[in-house]
């Protein structure tokens, strides 16, 4: 497996360079003290697996996850063992690494990296096909400790509020506690397109387009100039 | 309160010298560093501080200091609601890591 390292510490980044060393199926391509120096490397080469530190000053590793677009797996490493939860929000995260991180504990997570690795590989070689033939039709969000189905052909927009996500349906509107990135990797792209930093529209549901902005149901919509040329490939133009 | 030791670095080491010396010389620079910033924050700005103790728990259990560990965890949320009374004890902390890399 090939492998980053992103802390601010560089103590933080020897040890874990030092256990990744012990083990013979990973390389470690390259070390960042920032997330921000991560990312640039991650636009142009490919990593299966990022040793993220949480608390780095400016971006923090959450802050990283939401901006990577298909992160790799992810093993967090903290001294904050509160963040645990937070944690569990994200597919990509593998596991949860608690400063100062021993050998014994550091194997378990990389069995776990690896069983994540392996079975997402087999997945993609053996079900492309599968899936193109059974695609999800629906959504389940969490409100009020309750999982409620939307039918992705239902959903108009959704637009980001804080914290928050503003799903809009044909039927009702709903307030789920998440973010647009992670809704937007579970929508089928076909249907849907982010138009501006806080909007992801169904383009099915389109009923006008001027200038910079779009009327959808009876919302009208900003189209940020970034994403105008994307929406514009995926109408059907006369 | 512990004393500070080597104990975690040789379990992370083992028989390899090389990374114990490379980790023994990251600290000794990084250490006094952080407590800079600390020092420099001290009494005046508590959200920078508490970041800073955070960092610094990781150094505290390096240096083998579980009990130092807890110390500077509850100091680390006294921060996070503007009071400093955990800093005299922290405070002993880094003096007591302080004195333990210069010897080394």
């Amino acid at each position: 497996m090939k492998c980053i390292i992103i802390d601010d510490e560089a103590a933080a980044r020897a040890i874990i360079a030092h256990l990744c060393s012990q083990v013979e199926s990973i390389e470690i391509v390259e070390e960042f003290p920032n997330a921000i120096q991560a990312i640039k490397f991650l636009n142009k080469n490919h990593v299966d697996l990022v040793f993220l530190d949480i608390h780095m000053p400016d971006f923090t590793g959450f802050d990283f996850i939401d901006t990577v677009k298909n992160p790799p797996k992810i093993i967090l490493t903290t001294s904050d063992k509160n963040f645990a939860i937070n944690a569990f929000e994200y597919d990509c995260i593998v596991d949860y690494l608690v400063k100062p991180v021993t050998l014994p504990r550091f194997l378990k997570s990389i069995q776990k990296a690896e069983n994540f690795v392996s079975s997402v590989t087999s997945k993609s070689e053996v079900s492309s096909e599968t899936e193109k033939e059974l695609p999800n039709k629906e959504l389940y969000v969490n409100i009020d400790r309750r999982l409620i189905k939307i039918d992705f052909e239902k959903i108009y927009l959704i637009e980001a509020k804080g914290d928050y996500i503003l799903i809009k349906t044909d039927d009702k509107n709903y307030t789920v506690h998440s973010s647009l990135k992670k809704i937007e990797d579970k929508l089928p792209e076909s249907l849907f397109l982010k138009v501006h930093r806080s909007y992801i529209i169904n383009i099915k549901k389109i009923i006008d387009i001027e200038d910079n902005s779009v009327l959808i149901a009876k919302d009208v919509i900003p189209i940020s100039r970034s994403n105008r040329p994307e929406l514009m490939k995926r109408l059907n133009l006369l | 309160m512990s004393e500070p030791n080597l104990s975690l670095i040789e379990e992370l080491s083992g028989n390899d010298m090389e990374f114990r010396k490379k980790l023994i010389g990251i600290i000794k620079s990084e250490l006094p560093a952080e407590i800079a910033v600390y020092r420099d924050c001290v009494m005046s700005d508590h959200v920078q501080a508490a970041a800073i103790v955070h960092k610094l728990k990781h150094k505290i259990s390096i240096l083998g200091m579980f009990d130092g560990y807890q110390v500077a965890e509850d100091y680390e949320e006294e921060l996070k609601e503007g009071r400093w009374e955990g800093h005299e004890k922290f405070n002993e902390l880094l003096e007591k890591m302080s004195q333990f890399i210069i010897e080394l």
